[in-house]
């Protein structure tokens, strides 16, 4: 191996690569660069607006523009980093399963949607007991706990029944598999609770005001504090735990950690079941911040927390929540800060664009994501 | 330290610490194991001697439960344990250190020496054995913070003896230790195995490399399309003429064969 090096670079010794540039090496290079143009121009344009509109720049660029003011952009940025913090939770299951199994579940983004949907029956009940509003913080506990349990079910329960007979088969097997598994759980959805959209009771006026200090809405402070603290669990029970240490060997090389004395399926199991408990708990931060929730609630917030695992490198678990805050962030101040100054209209419905162009951008120029590691071929899936 | 002699002296009073009886195997339609004897008494060195496809690696699974034999019996510690999972097996005192090490590559050396211990409940026990480990290999302990992947070939396979013997073995299965080592540290990981035979343990080694493998065992078996054809103690083995031509078999040109034989002396 080392010997075919050598020949090679003796061969063509002036250039690093050795193999000639193709067509498609070059559309690549030029779709990195417009990207990344498109990107910086945005920016300039948006830096130029800032410091004064009527600058012949950002003029030319969009002469409506009228730029951000300091707390608008905060706003936006705090948003962001509300609804990343959410992707990144959901992430970390798509993130874990592939790392075990070497497949992606898209049916993780409807237990997310289960997760949400019994955190809606569950805090409705108390609220018609009147708890929610007299014990907010007791309420969101139990509320948490139910959706936690109910959603580890559904993805442990979805493992045995309908991916463990697959197991040993090609990894697109799952995979279409769990296209099916997904398309039952939103059935299952409007058959047991209806297709109508259902909403979470209101929260208590102390959580909605604004933090005197931080001007920021009490609930995304609360979304962004518990999502926090459940990455910060899980690092922890992955990081440290035996558990974690066999799941990361599982992983690695499942017959060699089954030689190590670790039953291999049970692992997987609880690797599900921890996956199914982050989803679950974006579930009920989902609810808390947005209300609504309906039978196709997992399907767009799960595409984007795979892309988020995907940005962070599949498989990396710090990767994907990192993957989860940059999509959230992109997505709320994109549109504003690189779109707008650039003149295109109607930006504030482009949000679903600029996260999957965020994707993209990351995928040409680091394939592996953020904090991936270069897989050798034969890992691929 | 333990001669030859004295393992097959006392083979017929004792009772084996690991046995296969008429063991057959099988993948799929290809018969990889047929009729094949083995016993493995306690403070043995032995190895299991073969070239390519003769089986060597069917016999460690079967050993441990990662394929059931079609007919056959295992045996470990006297218990026929055909139905039993690795789990169990590894809990019994029986680990291999597999081919080409196979550490947990992005784990911590540390993480690998403690997921050697996961059957393991006895914390202070798991302790000492780690301080066994430092004072075995002290390369190691200077590396207990670093990924496994990033230690250098000799290293990796200091960690992974580590890693088998933090469960507390009986018996360890060795798999091709000489594979994929640059000469010098092949030399290194023969003196390392005699070495940690010679603190008591019972050593099973699968190899290619008859010469060096017969140079620290006291019995060996070679292993030719499945079946034993030769059963002697190392020096019968190494002086037997037949060794040589029992690498030859199953199929091979002979060119192959003699550069086979050639690389083994």
């Amino acid at each position: 191996m080392n010997g075919s090096d050598v020949g090679a670079s003796r061969v063509a010794p002036t250039g690093r690569r050795r193999r000639r540039r193709t067509r498609v090496d070059w559309f690549l290079t030029a779709l990195r660069v417009s990207m990344i143009a498109l990107v910086a121009v945005g920016l300039l344009a948006f830096i130029a607006q800032e410091i004064n509109p009527d600058n012949p720049f950002a003029r030319w660029a969009n002469p409506d523009a009228t730029g951000l003011t300091g707390a608008q952009f905060r706003g936006l940025v705090i948003s962001g980093i509300a609804q990343g913090s959410m992707y990144g939770l959901i992430a970390l299951g798509y993130s874990m399963v592939y790392g075990v199994l070497g497949f992606i579940n898209f049916a993780h983004g409807e237990v997310f949607m289960v997760g949400a949907m019994t955190g809606m029956i569950t805090s409705n009940k108390l609220a018609d007991a009147g708890l929610w509003e007299s014990n907010f913080i007791g309420s969101l506990v139990f509320i948490v706990v139910v959706s936690i349990i109910v959603s580890s079910l559904t993805a442990v329960v979805m493992e045995r029944v309908a991916y463990r007979p697959l197991r040993g088969a090609p990894r697109l097997i799952p995979l279409i598999t769990s296209i099916g598994v997904s398309f039952f759980l939103q059935n299952a959805s409007v058959v047991l609770l209806g297709p109508a959209s259902k909403s979470y009771p209101d929260v208590p006026d102390w959580v909605k005001a604004k933090h005197t200090f931080l001007q920021i809405e009490g609930a995304k402070i609360l979304v962004i504090v518990v999502a926090a603290l459940s990455m910060a669990a899980l690092w922890y029970y992955v990081d440290r735990t035996k558990t974690g240490k066999a799941m990361r060997a599982v992983a690695e090389d499942a017959e060699i950690a089954s030689l190590m004395g670790i039953d291999v399926n049970r692992t997987i199991v609880k690797v599900f079941a921890v996956g199914g408990a982050m989803a679950g708990m974006a579930g009920i931060l989902w609810g808390i911040l947005f209300r609504s929730v309906i039978h196709t609630t997992g399907f767009l917030p799960g595409i984007k927390a795979f892309s988020a695992a995907v940005v962070g490198g599949i498989g990396h678990l710090g990767g994907a929540m990192a993957g989860g805050l940059s999509i959230g962030v992109a997505e709320s101040v994109g549109p504003l800060l690189i779109l707008e100054p650039l003149g295109v209209s109607g930006v504030s419905q482009l949000r679903d664009a600029v996260a999957f162009s965020m994707l993209i951008i990351v995928l040409l120029v680091r394939p592996a994501g953020l904090f991936g590691e270069r897989l050798p071929a034969e890992d691929r899936a | 330290m333990s001669s030859a002699d004295s393992g097959t002296a006392s083979s017929a009073e004792r009772v084996p610490l690991l046995e296969m009886r008429k063991v057959n195997a099988h993948y799929g339609a290809v018969h990889a194991l047929r009729d094949v004897d083995l016993s493995i008494y306690e403070g043995e060195l032995v190895c299991l001697l073969g070239g390519n496809a003769s089986g060597k690696s069917t016999t460690l699974k079967t050993l441990l439960g990662m394929l059931k034999p079609t007919s056959g019996e295992v045996v470990l510690d006297g218990e026929v344990v055909n139905d039993r999972p690795t789990s169990y097996r590894v809990a019994r005192g029986i680990t291999m250190v597999p081919e080409n090490r196979r550490l947990f590559k992005r784990l911590t050396v540390r993480e690998n020496l403690q997921l050697g211990a996961y059957l393991r409940k006895d914390s202070d026990a798991i302790a000492a054995d780690m301080e066994r480990v430092y004072e075995l290999f002290p390369r190691v302990k200077e590396r207990l913070a670093q990924k496994a992947g990033t230690l250098s070939g000799g290293e990796q396979q200091m960690v992974a003896i580590g890693r088998a013997l933090m469960s507390q073995p009986r018996v360890l299965l060795m798999d091709e230790p000489s594979m994929g080592l640059a000469p010098a540290l092949v030399q290194q990981n023969f003196e390392l195995i005699s070495q940690i035979h010679e603190a008591g343990m019972t050593v099973f080694m699968v190899e290619q490399n008859a010469n060096m493998a017969l140079g620290i065992a006291d019995r060996g078996w070679v292993l030719q399309t499945g079946r034993v054809v030769l059963d002697d103690t190392a020096e019968a083995l190494l002086a037997n003429p037949a060794l040589r031509t029992s690498y030859l078999g199953g199929g091979k040109g002979n060119d192959e064969g003699e550069t086979a034989a050639d690389d083994a002396g």
